[in-house]
């Protein structure tokens, strides 16, 4: 009786080009995990957050010329969902231009630490826009963004944690001082703080 | 065409009798496998070195878990290939010596990773 021989579909590579394929992946694994391992390469783009902290300059002047505080929050938050598109595409060009897979080692740690607080001000901003405080939003925004780019920054390199820890207190202050302040405490922060921080970054770790 | 001056290039730089022979110069073709750093412990630094500013002596031989002797010869080919400067200082007493990639060496690494890409795309399509 004879047997039907079984033929792949594709056959495999010569066992040559196997070998080379192997040790370019090899390589680039070295490189990859060297880098990591040093400890200074982020994922986060510096010219990323240049480009939010001057789109957060003009959205601070658009919400300073509403008349209501609803109007202003609406700017505000029209920015919050644009700014992480940006921060998305820099933070993927940056990763191309290093040819560092974006969500390996420190960028996904980066992501999974970050996420939480963010989530959590998103469910708070609506809770508080709910009973009506709307001017605590802005104090609650630095806050908990702070608290995303601290954990975040953690698997980072150091001036992102340092950055954090600065709007962090930016918030304290937001939340502390007149109502009529915040607006222009939130604009100073995620304008100033972004621009002063990003040019370092982009310079010193990699764009 | 160029597939096959690539081949050669690669056959010739397995060749360590041939490879002996030939001093290449810092600057490269796109194709040719940069053999100064394709070797682990010079690989290893350049790609320290390209995510931070500098680092020193004992930075890298910690990150390379690798000897002084070992470290500093192969750091000192990669000096003279002009990939990576070195500066010397003291702190306090102690002698202290600094790495930092140069824009050669960043452009080497960048070719040499274009070139492992390349190598994957080569065989991933055959």
């Amino acid at each position: 009786m004879r047997m039907t021989s079984v033929r792949p579909l594709r056959p495999p590579p010569p066992p040559e080009l196997s070998s080379l394929h192997g040790r370019a992946m090899d390589n680039l694994a070295f490189i990859r995990n060297t880098m990591e391992a040093a400890g200074s390469f982020t994922a986060v783009s510096g010219w990323g957050m240049v480009a939010i902290g001057v789109m957060a300059i003009l959205v601070s002047i658009a919400a300073g010329t509403r008349d209501t505080a609803t109007g202003a929050l609406n700017v505000w938050l029209a920015s919050a969902f644009l700014s992480p598109l940006i921060m998305m595409w820099a933070m993927v060009r940056k990763a191309r231009a290093a040819k560092m897979p974006l969500l390996s080692g420190p960028g996904r740690k980066f992501v999974l630490s970050f996420s939480p607080p963010i989530v959590v001000g998103a469910l708070l901003t609506f809770v508080l826009y709910r009973a009506g405080l709307l001017e605590a939003i802005p104090g609650v925004w630095l806050l908990l963004y702070g608290t995303a780019v601290v954990a975040g920054g953690a698997f980072s390199v150091k001036i992102v944690p340092v950055m954090g820890l600065c709007f962090m207190a930016a918030g304290v202050i937001s939340l502390f001082t007149p109502v009529g302040w915040s607006q222009w405490i939130l604009g100073l922060a995620f304008g100033g703080l972004h621009i002063a921080f990003g040019i370092p970054i982009a310079r010193s770790h990699g764009g | 065409m160029a597939k096959n001056g690539a081949a050669r290039d690669d056959a010739r730089a397995h060749n360590p009798m041939k490879g002996a022979t030939v001093k290449r110069a810092p600057a490269k073709k796109a194709d040719e496998l940069d053999r100064l750093i394709h070797e682990r412990l010079r690989l290893g630094i350049v790609s320290a070195l390209a995510v931070n500013d500098s680092l020193s002596f004992s930075d890298l031989k910690k990150l390379m878990d690798t000897t002084d002797g070992n470290l500093s010869v192969h750091a000192r080919k990669l000096e003279e290939a002009e990939y990576i400067a070195c500066t010397k200082s003291f702190e306090g007493r102690m002698p202290k010596t600094q790495y930092r990639l140069t824009a050669s060496g960043r452009r080497a690494l960048e070719r040499y990773l274009d070139h492992m890409e390349a190598l994957i795309r080569a065989t991933r399509d055959r």
